[in-house]
């Protein structure tokens, strides 16, 4: 009777925990919430099958536990999406260890045990290898070779699909070999699904992967029988499905697109390819930090689009100083955010959020499309397809349709880069050539500091000393 | 998982579970992406509760050593997701107080 309550309150906090990590004021209590609901699932269990092997578990609570917490407590909150992706896929691993262990328990498995572990083994195996790889392309570690993005690979992936059902088949019939066989392809098959997939599509894949663990999770809750499991992995495979689509309809990319058509851009790099491709850029200007300072300290609205750039350059605090620079010096100063600027949707709130800047002045795409016509000033930090105006007047471009910043519609605009080179997704960008913009090459924080420097030198700092006192 | 489940009874369990998951969340304002598909990643990490299991059933050392590997593997993803996700929401409560 205890065992039964802890487990039903543990499945409410968990609905409770996941419902409220869904609002702003509530989400941090929710992510306690739900901690503690995983916490009295797990005192529910060792009170109904007791401490056995009590040694075994301390040594994956030690090790699991304490890399996790170290990994996690010292990370850089630029690498989140990475690191998700590798929380993710050691969840999916530990599924698949609990089927294979639970194959040679000394209790046979009726039907549906054994039709939960094939589950359990073959989403398990996807999960991790799929995250891995998704974990190597956010990292750079990995590109998208050449040969992954040939028709011939969906012919390989149907191949590795149907030896996994195979596979599944036989170990039906009793075969046992058969389950390594199918670990093995189905580890295979999540590398083959992924490799393809275009860095600029990889939030999409790491949540649809979420997604698959919580199926995994659900299987093994089939295979040890038992019910909290089977709720509590249904409802983030569900959870991760909605997701997963919400990013989806953010790139206006649909879920086929990303997972089979490949990484965007892929196909017009191929030469003689002029609708999208990477032709030089003939029409560049470009100014020194000098420049746009000068130009700063003449406007009056001020709006920076922050990319991935800003967060490999870890240039947050930068960027939060010169705003508050502008600010005292009687500069409206606002930031665009695309929903999927960065490598995951939010990531960028994550990252100004961690420099301290005001909620209030981070403003989402549609509600500050419309100021653009009347904002001086733009500078985008390391941003690139978010802000491509042939998204909206190319149907040729992979990007076509997916809704952008218009920051083509502003007075002047700055883009900070390091290169002239490609978006992450490949594909040449117009705004570059735009009469009204410049670029200023350089990593993010250097440009940032030497425009603190040059507006300091400007008096904009000393006017804002004043400004300061008088307060 | 000393009583073993119907078949029939763990499907109602997944379906009412699946449908309970798709009610949960339905908007979500995009700041929250990453830290509610890091929260839910987290929770996924429930498989842990499989791996306890499978320790507490198992008969040879050989197969304990595996269901210690599989907690291993869980509680790097419970742990480590949780602790994740309050370090990305610490900054916006900070943030709120200011």
């Amino acid at each position: 009777m205890v065992e039964l309550s802890i487990e039903l309150g543990s499945v409410l906090l968990l609905a409770f925990g996941l419902k409220g990590l869904a609002k702003i004021r509530t989400a941090r209590t929710a992510n306690g919430l739900a901690a503690l609901a995983i916490c009295l699932a797990v005192v529910g269990l060792l009170l109904q099958q007791g401490l056995g092997g009590w040694p075994w578990m301390l040594l994956g609570l030690g090790i699991g536990g304490g890399l996790g917490a170290v990994l996690a407590l010292r990370v850089a909150m630029t690498s989140m999406p990475e690191t998700v992706a590798l929380f993710n896929g050691c969840g999916g691993m530990s599924s698949l260890l609990v089927a294979i262990g639970a194959v040679q328990l000394p209790t046979p498995l009726n039907l549906v045990g054994q039709v939960s572990v094939l589950v359990s083994v073959l989403v398990g195996a996807i999960t991790f290898s799929g995250s891995l790889v998704a974990m190597g392309k956010l990292q750079e570690w990995l590109g998208t070779p050449g040969w992954t993005l040939r028709p011939q690979r969906h012919a390989v992936n149907i191949l590795l699909a149907v030896a996994c059902l195979v596979c599944c088949v036989l170990v039906l019939k009793g075969m046992a070999v058969a389950l390594i066989l199918l670990t093995v392809l189905s580890l295979l098959l999540g590398v083959g699904l992924t490799l393809p997939v275009g860095g600029a599509d990889m939030p999409v894949v790491i949540s649809l992967l979420n997604s698959y663990s919580g199926v995994a999770a659900a299987a093994a809750g089939f295979v040890v029988g038992s019910e909290l499991l089977i709720v509590a992995g249904a409802m983030v495979g569900a959870a991760g499905l909605i997701l997963t689509q919400v990013m989806c309809t953010a790139m206006n990319r649909s879920l086929t697109s990303v997972l089979f058509g490949g990484a965007l851009g892929a196909g017009s790099s191929e030469p003689g390819d002029g609708a999208g491709g990477r032709e030089e850029y003939t029409n560049v200007t470009s100014c020194s930090p000098e420049e746009c300072a000068l130009t700063l300290e003449a406007a009056e609205r001020v709006i920076f689009v922050p990319g991935y750039g800003l967060a490999v350059a870890q240039a947050q605090h930068s960027l939060k100083e010169l705003a508050r620079l502008l600010e005292q010096h009687g500069i409206e100063v606002r930031y665009a955010i695309h929903p999927v600027a960065g490598r995951m949707p939010g990531h960028m709130n994550v990252l100004l959020a961690e420099a301290d800047v005001p909620y209030d002045q981070l403003v989402e795409m549609d509600d500050i499309n419309p100021d653009f016509p009347r904002t001086d000033v733009v500078i985008v930090l390391g941003a690139n397809d978010v802000v491509n105006p042939r998204a909206k007047s190319d149907p040729a471009s992979p990007l076509y349709g997916m809704p952008v910043l218009e920051v083509d519609q502003a007075r002047t605009v700055f883009v900070v880069k390091r290169s002239l080179g490609s978006g992450y997704a490949g594909i040449r960008n117009d705004l570059f050539e735009l009469p009204q913009t410049s670029m200023v090459f350089g990593d993010a924080k250097q440009v940032l500091q030497s425009l603190l420097q040059e507006l300091r030198s400007l008096g904009v700092g000393k006017v804002a000393v004043g400004a300061g006192n008088t307060r | 998982m000393s009583v073993p489940l119907s078949g029939t009874s763990a499907l109602w369990v997944l379906v009412l579970g699946s449908l309970l998951g798709l009610e949960l969340i339905g908007k979500v304002p995009p700041t929250l992406h990453t830290p509610l598909m890091s929260g839910a990643n987290a929770i996924s990490g429930i498989t842990l509760l499989a791996a306890l299991a499978l320790i507490g059933e198992a008969p040879t050392p050989a197969l304990k050593l595996i269901g210690a590997v599989a907690l291993g593997f869980a509680l790097f993803n419970v742990v480590g997701g949780f602790l994740v996700t309050d370090r990305m929401l610490a900054m916006f409560r900070r943030r709120e107080a200011n």
